[in-house]
């Protein structure tokens, strides 16, 4: 006579014909017994289990503390003459810093922004559904001074405007020589594979001549 | 697959020992010596092994320059050129690495319309050409992280661009874009840590390659090859053992592509790369003209040939996931091209449209060259979408030879060979 684990007697029967048996009754069931609960539940948990793991070797790659904390910058405007542009890295981005001559504000203001490929401000100080006009892409009182995330909307490049000699486009904005995108003179998107315009980022007048961005 | 039987017979007293423990050597010997190969293989059949090499010769030399190589903003720009210059054999191990990279691509594109050609991908061979566009796409995306690490202009806007594609995804979800993007950088902007991430899977994708490459042979074997005529294997006569027959061909083609990458390594060895590489990364200034790496270009020529963001990384993310469909796209019974007069033309233009989009995609993005990308695209999706369906079912085949055998020896010959063979 076979004997169980324990060395007790199984009624008669080999422990391989219990486990057969006991396979068949576990298969064949028509109503989900308890083992089917439990295989459920512990399959899904365990599935739960795995998904979460995952997320600290997901989360790992995303910006870091150090990056996170770099978030605001100090500039002097005032070497910065009229048409002349400066650019500044904040967050590991160029920002754009433009002084702007009247005929630059005069073409800003003149646009028709329902016209616009994109007439949203994109200024992150302004509701997102602020109107592309002039006014919302500046200060008010500084209309004279654009500044705006150097970063051309369409595939990342830095576009050209800001030297004296750059080629500014059709729009007397910014060119991006890499796919060729042209913006205007309030740094928004007119022509070319650009989706959007220009970001402008926070960014506050700590006086006429000092600028705090971020 | 076993159309001769196993012709192996350990000799060594330890060889028997391991025949019965772990038969290895049994297992090498049926699947690349005894292996039956079909008896009219051209060279065209040599880039599997010529692709095997390369995926070595890369990982060997990566190894290599691994111990050289430092993955930080500050310091990736100089210590590749101090591989280049002060490093014993540095600049041999830095030109085998960069010139593989583009032979590997060279033999890619070449087994690639092998398959296209000869209808390699159709039943029932559907799993292993799906293995090899993954194969493919691994291979691109290891290419891509691997051009990031010299750290030069090029490198740095190759990044920007490639990674930017993602942020298309706002105009569906406002922001998952950017968050994806963002991720993928590890900061506000492409920076030494993006640099580190691509260089540790740089290392890592290879072995993914190699891992992948097993399976394709496995498919490879349990099917058995294509061959010119699109005929399978069907008796004795129509295969030949892979050693040394097979073997002896493929070391023909190998030693003449080594002779091509020979003298790119040791002549040329900067002539498929860009100048402006040798610039230092600028995150604050884009090159006037930023193109990738010469296999690339005909995806760029796509990207830019339509004018919506969104839609031009669509359009190029599919120019690569059509070939998935390609065993289903394709209605003809018929395999090879060689047998299929209608179709022929249509490979041969869709080859040259190939190389026009890859010239399209180094000029600068000008109306005239987009005017013409856009054409060459468009006959690019025609082939897979429009020409693979209709052709097959439009033409009117040539008559196929009866065996393997008599595409070879004739009808009366082939005959004899096969009363011989039995």
């Amino acid at each position: 006579m076979a004997a169980g684990p324990c060395g007790r007697p199984l009624g008669g029967f080999s422990y391989l014909e219990i486990l057969e048996a006991e396979a068949l009754v576990a298969t064949d069931a028509e109503e989900p017994d308890r083992r089917d609960f439990l295989i459920l539940a512990g399959g899904a948990f365990a599935a739960v289990g795995g998904a979460l793991s995952l997320w600290p070797f997901i989360d790992q790659m995303n910006p870091d503390a150090g990056t996170q904390a770099l978030a605001s910058i100090e500039v002097d405007i005032s070497p910065v003459k009229e048409g002349q542009a400066i650019t500044v890295l904040w967050r590991g981005k160029p920002v754009f810093i433009r002084h702007r001559t009247p005929k630059e504000i005069e073409e800003a203001k003149a646009v028709d922004v329902t016209t616009l490929r994109d007439e949203y401000a994109r200024n992150e100080d302004l509701p997102a559904d602020a109107l592309a006009t002039d006014v919302n892409r500046t200060k008010a009182g500084h209309e004279n001074w654009i500044i705006m995330i150097g970063i051309c909307t369409h595939l990342g490049c830095i576009p050209k405007g800001q030297a004296l000699g750059d080629k500014k486009g059709d729009y007397d904005g910014w060119f991006c020589p890499c796919h060729g995108s042209h913006y205007d003179t309030a740094g928004r998107i007119r022509k070319g594979p650009a989706p959007r315009n220009l970001e402008v980022p926070v960014y506050e007048y700590l006086s006429d001549t000092k600028l705090k961005i971020g | 697959m076993s159309l001769h039987g196993s012709t192996y017979e350990p000799k060594s007293g330890f060889g028997k020992w391991m025949d019965e423990r772990l038969p290895i050597g049994r297992l090498m010997h049926t699947q690349f010596v005894d292996f039956p190969t079909p008896r009219n293989l051209n060279y065209l059949w040599t880039f599997g092994g010529i692709l095997t090499f390369f995926l070595m010769a890369q990982i060997v030399t990566g190894i290599v320059l691994a111990m050289h190589y430092q993955p930080s903003a500050a310091a990736a720009f100089n210590s590749i050129e101090d591989i280049r210059r002060d490093v014993n054999y540095g600049w041999l191990m830095r030109d085998l690495h960069a010139v593989g990279a583009s032979m590997f691509f060279l033999a890619a594109y070449i087994h690639i319309f092998r398959g296209l050609y000869y209808g390699s991908y159709k039943s029932p061979r559907e799993v292993l050409w799906i293995i090899g566009v993954l194969i493919f796409v691994v291979m691109m995306a290891t290419a891509f992280m691997g051009y990031s690490l010299p750290w030069g202009q090029m490198s740095f806007w190759a990044v920007t661009v490639i990674t930017n594609l993602f942020s298309s995804l706002d105009s569906i979800i406002n922001g998952l874009g950017t968050t994806i993007v963002q991720w993928l950088w590890g900061g506000y902007a492409v920076s030494g840590t993006t640099l580190n991430r691509f260089y540790s899977l740089h290392y890592l994708l290879p072995f993914v390659i190699a891992g992948l490459v097993g399976l394709h042979l496995w498919a490879l074997h349990i099917v058995g090859q294509n061959s010119p005529t699109g005929l399978d294997v069907k008796t004795k006569s129509d295969a030949v053992p892979m050693h040394p027959y097979a073997t002896s061909k493929d070391a023909v083609g190998m030693f003449a592509f080594l002779i091509l990458f020979a003298w790119f390594v040791f002549f040329l060895p900067d002539y498929l790369g860009h100048p402006d590489n040798f610039i230092p990364a600028n995150p604050l200034v884009t090159p006037p003209h930023i193109v990738p790496e010469w296999y690339f270009l005909p995806y760029y020529a796509i990207l830019r040939a339509i004018p919506n963001k969104l839609f031009g990384v669509i359009a190029m993310f599919s120019s690569i996931a059509v070939l998935l469909f390609v065993p289903w796209l394709d209605r003809s019974r018929v395999r090879s091209a060689k047998y299929r007069p209608l179709y022929k033309w249509f490979f041969w233009l869709f080859a040259f449209t190939c190389v026009a989009l890859g010239y399209l995609g180094s000029k600068p993005p000008e109306a005239t060259y987009v005017f013409w990308a856009r054409i060459f695209t468009i006959y690019y999706f025609a082939y897979f979408l429009i020409v693979m369906p209709l052709v097959g079912w439009l033409e009117k085949p040539k008559k196929l030879p009866g065996s393997i055998t008599e595409a070879v020896l004739g009808k009366d010959a082939a005959q004899a060979a096969q009363v011989a063979a039995e």
